[in-house]
């Protein structure tokens, strides 16, 4: 017996899209997130203005640094976004499908003519149509902010760098929206679904970072000469490397520095063979910091990818009673 | 009677090792309102949700108008007007918003919408409440949203899954109506409930759900006669002025009298034999005050069903 299915597993997606964008962007929870990302970038922004005014004689790259630097207590944009991007994703999809159990309302939606597969996709464009809004203004006002308070115009070239991060961005709230997504349709009650979500974002952001040289270490022992005589294990660092980098975290991390700090010319260690004939300091072209970053992004995409399809699978499995 | 238009053969469905669902054989005709009845857990809702191909079956197999609902679900959906057992909806928003999403879902054109969703809501007399958020409305306001939106979607089945629970009488009588007119427009229903007297009056045939399984199927009065020992007719007698129980059960086609608390006569009778047990009251010497006949209630037939059933 054929058992394909008939009719376009994309049917309903828009209606679905509208309603939960609409949804989103007027809810409160929403707009207490954008209040907290807003105040907090404008906070980090202000710093970093000020570094800028005070030290910056001439930086090809000085709208770059709105981005990049720090004023103590305040840690930089970039950096408050890696921080701040997760809980704003997860604060979006936590209850994506939960929700409409808990509503009762799952199996009158799945009543009308369209699939579980459109009412999932566009829950989760939705989410991140939602985040790219926000993000999108986010970028605006930074730029605009860095125009008027700087008095100078942005580079074609800072643009473009800029707007690469913009997209990594979204990219990696694409990874959170889909770990929400997923844990919403794991967990029937929403608390547990959020609760879940954070705890792997801090295990992701606090905790890894931690784990990960200490696992490196246990995998791959240094070698004790080497680390006597001041070296680095290449063995135990390869690990180490390429154990952080299952973080999304930190995939995010390293797109943000190569892309915002022109200057960074690798992202793991660095080895003479590599600086030789390198002017130390001087900025690489985009085209080079995308090539440092492609794996990065791409494994954020990848992350995406497999979260969504994993989520895709255990929602196709579920009884529809509610 | 007209074609069928749902159809179900062997159908089953098992979660695991537990059969929720043994095999069921029915079919429900286009135009008719059909019961499937019987007690909470018996499995209608597991039914239903294979019918919509919300569910997959184990065994067997379902058409609805002619189409396999697990292969062709978005044609089937389109077909079916579903009400859950407890509908649920986004109580952010209005009446009409969430039709306007239950709407753009249908694909029904923009320059139609509000005019069907203004109609449907003034079909279940909640237009002076739609433009007011539903997490307002009661729980009986709920249900008729429910009503209205298969109302919106102009199905030519509705699938109404025990729809008076939790309705207080009133509400269930004006619900009740309401179905009936669903029915009047040519609506094919099938319900699911465990209120069995309440779907009595508005279903022409029914199915007598326990454990999984069919017991019984067709129109109430033939299910008596079935199951009652031949008698498909209950007939009231109030009369005063003379003892009429011998009188009465001398009649031809009573099986049994009995005297009910208010002193009248509870006829068990094969046929409607109300114009003999007029002239056998008169001929004993009662003043005949009333004579009623009605159908022995289906809660009557599902007991006596069931009552040696071990899985009841």
């Amino acid at each position: 017996m054929n058992d394909h299915r008939i009719g376009s597993p994309w049917n309903g997606t828009g209606a679905v899209l509208s309603k939960e964008l609409a949804d989103h962007m007027g809810s409160a929870r929403m707009r207490m997130l954008e209040w907290l990302v807003v105040l907090t970038a404008a906070a980090a922004l202000y710093g970093a203005i000020q570094g800028i005014r005070q030290t910056t004689a001439s930086d090809p790259f000085v709208f770059l640094r709105l981005f990049t630097d720090t004023r103590a207590p305040l840690p930089s944009f970039a950096a408050l976004l890696g921080f701040l991007i997760p809980l704003v994703a997860i604060g979006l999809g936590f209850d994506a499908i939960n929700g409409e159990y808990s509503r009762r309302t799952m199996s009158r939606l799945l009543s009308q003519p369209l699939y579980r597969d459109a009412l999932l996709l566009g829950k989760f464009l939705a989410g991140l149509a939602a985040l790219a809004i926000c993000l999108t203004c986010l970028w605006l006002l930074v730029m605009g902010a860095g125009l008027i308070l700087l008095g100078v115009p942005p580079s074609v070239e800072e643009v473009l760098r800029s707007l690469m991060f913009l997209l990594a961005a979204l990219a990696y709230a694409g990874v959170w929206l889909a770990v929400a997504l997923l844990c919403s349709v794991a967990f029937r009650s929403a608390s547990t679904s959020a609760l879940v979500a954070l705890g792997l974002w801090l295990f992701c952001a606090l905790l890894w970072p931690m784990l990960a040289p200490a696992i490196a270490q246990a995998i791959a022992p240094p070698d004790l000469a080497t680390l006597l005589a001041g070296g680095v294990d290449m063995h135990t660092t390869a690990w180490q490397q390429a154990l952080l980098h299952v973080s999304p975290t930190t995939l995010f991390n390293d797109t943000a520095i190569t892309l915002l700090s022109p200057s960074t010319r690798t992202l793991g260690p660095v080895f003479l063979s590599q600086i030789q004939g390198a002017l130390l300091g001087s900025p690489l072209p985009l085209s080079q910091s995308l090539a440092i970053i492609w794996p990065q992004f791409t494994g954020l995409i990848a992350a995406v990818v497999l979260l969504f399809t994993a989520g895709y699978v255990a929602f196709q499995r579920q009884e529809v009673r509610a | 009677m007209s074609r069928a238009a749902i159809t179900a053969q062997g159908l089953g469905k098992d979660y695991g090792r537990r059969t929720v669902v043994q095999s069921l054989d029915f079919d429900v005709r286009a135009g008719e309102v059909f019961g499937l009845l019987g007690p909470n857990g018996a499995g209608k809702t597991t039914t239903i949700l294979m019918l919509m191909g919300l569910t997959e079956a184990t065994r067997g197999e379902v058409r609805v108008l002619s189409e396999d609902p697990w292969r062709n679900p978005l044609a089937v959906k389109r077909q079916i007007g579903y009400m859950p057992d407890s509908v649920g909806f986004y109580d952010y928003l209005s009446a009409r918003d969430n039709l306007r999403f239950t709407a753009r879902l249908l694909g029904i054109p923009a320059a139609e919408r509000d005019s069907r969703i203004e109609q449907a809501l003034g079909r279940v007399a909640l237009e002076d409440r739609i433009d007011q958020r539903v997490g307002t409305f009661s729980h009986g306001m709920r249900r008729r949203l429910g009503l209205a939106e298969i109302l919106l979607k102009r199905a030519p089945i509705a699938i109404l899954d025990e729809p008076t629970s939790g309705l207080d009488p009133q509400s269930t009588e004006s619900f009740l109506r309401m179905i009936e007119s669903l029915r009047e427009d040519g609506t094919t229903i099938l319900l699911s409930s465990h209120l069995l007297d309440q779907m009595q009056r508005i279903c022409d045939r029914v199915a007598l759900f326990n454990a999984g399984r069919i017991a019984l199927m067709g129109p109430v009065r033939e299910l008596a006669r079935q199951v009652l020992g031949g008698c498909s007719h209950e007939i009231r007698v109030e009369a005063d002025g003379a003892d009429l129980h011998q009188a009465l059960a001398a009649v031809p086609g009573v099986k049994s009298v009995r005297v009910d608390a208010d002193g009248g006569y509870i006829l068990q009778a094969e046929a409607d034999v109300r114009a003999q047990a007029a002239q056998a009251a008169v001929l004993a010497g009662a003043r005949l005050r009333g004579l009623a006949v009605s159908t022995p209630s289906l809660d009557r037939i599902y007991h006596h069903t069931f009552a040696e059933d071990p899985a009841s």
